[in-house]
């Protein structure tokens, strides 16, 4: 008796389950994309979900990293999929083609604001006043010497520069697989290498980018494939040691580390914002512009993460570390989003 | 090698040359040292797992225990009927949707005598937790009748406050390295002084769902969504399981079929848990379309990942029935199904619900195959049914582990110590199924 009313049970119960999962209709907005966005998106919805208390449900918020967001933001329309993808990156043209072969023709970006890429050290260690070039030569697998690349040969910041501490060279830095790298290697990396004659000898667009970007293996150089966490406990064992972070991060953790100048210029989110720091990238979600009238509250959700009460520059995204836009930089995005702008 | 050379055991070897028969001091020297070496390995490893265990949970409980209290500030906020509810209407949408924070900012603002300048106001609201606003209204909503008093509410204080009475923050350090400057360490001292802070039970932890703001995040949502998904897993993975083991062990002829099935799920008990994560994807999200983020598809995709378990568990326990069970039964009379409903399966239960409990606490830690179908996420609201959006106990602490603030720290290590106790009553109820209703012949 026991197998047989268990077994009618469990068809009962899956058939239920497969009929409710078709019938059911979705009130709830789906956000899925990347980590360095979510923080943010977590308090907009966060606030959304509060604000509109009653009326809409707080969305959902997904990790998992910008890739990963808009290949499922890509997958195709309708309920199933999801409403909007956070990306710490621009849409690349090869997922447009993507989205489209699947009938996500219509896509709306949305820029937030910026994230500021900083390097910090540990209290305890020295203070660095670093210039691209510096980091450059700490971090290239080949470096000019004399007229010729070489394998890198420093191993001291001293050899580097006299300005810079008499301290071996250790960095941790993203991992290939973090949106972060590529900000890394574009605006530390290539700007730095970009002086340099022997760089500047290469003709082969090719070869000139490997010798700026390829990192060297040695393991004075070491890539975090995890969070700014495991960066921040790296750091926390040698402290000798440079690593990346994100502004955001370094703030709460200012106790334990403290951060590097580029340029000259200390980060900070005015710094930042106004473009004096170099190490920055704009921050963006997409939006399904077909979801927006059938979706409840997903336009009401963009409206409120680009309202100065989320972005503004006494946001509350911004006191988690968010760089706001210039005043007319957000005005414009709120307008182009009332417009239907679309990405093509 | 040194045992076959033993005078003793040698006695029937009547080619061999007579030995002595006396035994070799030496020899049996080594012969116990060896032993004691051997014990002493035993003993090691054994010590060497007890070591990391007592390392994992004395640090997992010092780092964890500060999360279960939470800083408190008492204030007399005046529920001013003009802001709660504007001419006079108390109906649900209003109290909703009051300005509670500035309500509680005056109140914070008269206690710490803050006067108008704009910087040292922010820095007197920067005590307030963000989510203050809606713990004073879900006391408004509980009771309307406090509108028009001046009433004293508990309300949380912000994480920085808290990390900072914890001592998580020294105060010696110089004022740019730290997260709140002189004055507002000041105030808090004054707070502190007049009884108005004060650590209290951190209910939140258990109740809420996520947040941004550490003192507001709890594990409401990753609990309720990991139990149903262990009830789906019970409900699917157990009956499902035990008919195909009933099957294969009762009914199914020995042929190379059966062989191969057998293989294939010895084999899938041993496959990554990811992959199950896939398959849930394109089954139940991309086939059925069953909503995204749901504990029901956490659990189908769990359940299939513990079949194998229940199978392999299940089989071996009916295989422990004795066969004369079986035979007295038929012999009476006895039906082969009224053998396995009545006999068999009654007596293999015990194993069988250990092995699927076992089952399932391997399934609570999972988050691999969680991540596809969508449960990693920030989800605020706690979870009506099995359809709606939930986490599971894992994931939240991963989320927290990988959170910037600092008062994040003992709440993954709680986040970790609450996940450990589901483990642990789990297994004990295991234990005791097995103590209470095996039968050994």
């Amino acid at each position: 008796m026991l197998v047989r009313t268990l077994t009618a049970g469990t068809f009962t119960a899956l058939v239920a389950v497969m009929a409710a999962g078709v019938a059911q209709a979705r009130d709830q907005i789906q956000i899925a994309g990347s980590s360095t966005v979510l923080p943010f998106a977590n308090i907009a919805a966060e606030q959304f979900g509060k604000t509109f208390s009653g009326k809409f449900k707080t969305p959902i918020v997904e990790s998992g990293g910008s890739s990963a967001g808009l290949k499922n933001f890509c997958g195709g329309i309708g309920e199933k999929t999801i409403d909007i993808a956070n990306s710490s990156r621009k849409i690349r043209p090869n997922e447009i083609e993507e989205c489209k072969k699947n009938g996500v023709a219509e896509i709306q970006e949305i820029r937030i604001g910026y994230d500021g890429i900083v390097f910090a050290s540990s209290t305890k260690g020295g203070t660095f006043v670093l210039e691209p070039k510096h980091v450059y030569l700490a971090v290239a697998a080949q470096v000019p010497v004399k007229g010729a690349l070489a394998p890198n040969p420093y191993t001291n910041w001293k050899q580097i520069d006299a300005k810079l501490p008499d301290q071996p060279i250790q960095l941790f830095i993203p991992g290939e697989k973090h949106g972060t790298r590529e900000v890394f290697e574009e605006k530390v990396l290539e700007a730095g290498c970009h002086d340099f004659p022997e760089i500047k000898a290469l003709t082969d667009a090719k070869a000139k980018a490997n010798a700026c970007k390829a990192v060297r293996k040695d393991g004075l150089s070491v890539d975090i494939d995890g969070d700014y966490t495991e960066t921040l406990a790296r750091i926390q064992r040698t402290p000798t040691a440079i690593g990346v972070f994100g502004l955001s991060f370094y703030e709460q953790n200012k106790d334990k580390i403290k951060v590097a100048t580029v340029s000259g210029i200390e980060p900070t989110i005015d710094t930042i914002a106004s473009g004096k720091y170099p190490v920055s990238r704009p921050l963006y979600f997409y939006v399904k512009k077909a979801h927006l009238s059938v979706i409840p509250g997903l336009k009401e959700y963009v409206e409120f993460f680009l309202s100065d009460k989320i972005v503004g520059d006494e946001g509350m995204a911004t006191d988690k570390g968010l760089i706001p836009m210039p005043t007319p930089e957000r005005t414009k995005m709120r307008a182009d989003f009332g417009k239907g702008a679309l990405v093509n | 090698m040194t045992d076959s050379a033993l005078p003793m055991t040698v006695a029937d070897s009547a080619t061999s040359a007579p030995r002595k028969l006396v035994l070799d001091k030496k020899r049996v020297r080594s012969r116990y040292a060896a032993e004691r070496r051997f014990r002493a390995y035993g003993i090691a490893a054994i010590a060497f797992g007890l070591f990391f265990l007592a390392w994992l949970f004395v640090t997992l409980i010092l780092q964890g225990y500060g999360a279960l209290q939470q800083s408190k500030m008492r204030l007399d906020v005046t529920l001013d009927a003009a802001t709660v509810a504007p001419g006079g209407q108390v109906d649900d949408n209003a109290l909703r949707t009051a300005d509670y924070t500035a309500l509680l900012r005056t109140a914070l603002r008269t206690t710490l005598g803050v006067g108008s300048d704009r910087g040292e106001r922010r820095d007197a609201y920067a005590l307030l937790s963000n989510g203050a606003d809606t713990e004073l209204r879900n006391r408004v909503l509980a009771d309307p009748s406090l509108i028009g008093k001046t009433v004293s509410v508990w309300v949380s204080a912000a994480a920085d406050v808290d990390t900072l009475i914890k001592g998580q923050i020294s105060r010696d350090l110089p004022e740019n390295q730290r997260r709140l400057n002189d004055r507002q360490i000041a105030w808090t001292d004054k707070l502190v002084a007049d009884g108005r802070l004060e650590k209290r039970f951190n209910t939140a932890l258990f109740v809420n769902g996520a947040s941004s703001d550490p003192e507001q995040a709890g594990m409401g949502v990753a609990i309720i969504g990991s139990l149903y998904m262990m009830l789906v897993v019970l409900l699917t993975a157990l009956p499902v399981g035990v008919a195909a083991a009933v099957y294969l062990e009762e009914f199914a002829p020995r042929n190379r079929w059966t062989d191969l099935i057998e293989v294939n799920i010895n084999n899938l008990a041993a496959v990554p848990s990811i992959v199950f994560g896939l398959l849930g994807l394109a089954i139940f999200l991309n086939f059925f379309g069953m909503p995204r983020s749901a504990p029901v598809v956490g659990g189908l995709v769990l359940a299939l990942m513990t079949l194998p378990v229940v199978i392999i568990a299940t089989r071996a326990s009916i295989k422990a029935v004795p066969p004369s069970i079986r035979e007295a039964a038929l012999g009476v009379g006895a039906s082969k199904m009224q053998v396995i409903t009545h006999h068999v399966v009654p007596l293999a239960l015990p194993g069988i619900l250990t092995g699927t409990i076992i089952g399932m606490a391997r399934a609570l830690g999972e988050t691999a195959p969680l991540l596809l179908i969508g449960m990693v996420a920030f989800v605020v609201a706690t979870p009506a049914t099995p359809f709606d959006p939930a986490t599971a106990l894992p994931v939240q602490i991963y989320m927290w582990a990988g959170a910037s603030e600092r008062a994040f720290v003992e709440r993954t290590s709680a986040a970790i110590l609450i996940l450990l106790v589901f483990l642990i009553v789990m297994n004990a109820a295991a234990v005791v199924l097995r103590r209470r209703f095996e039968r050994r012949w």
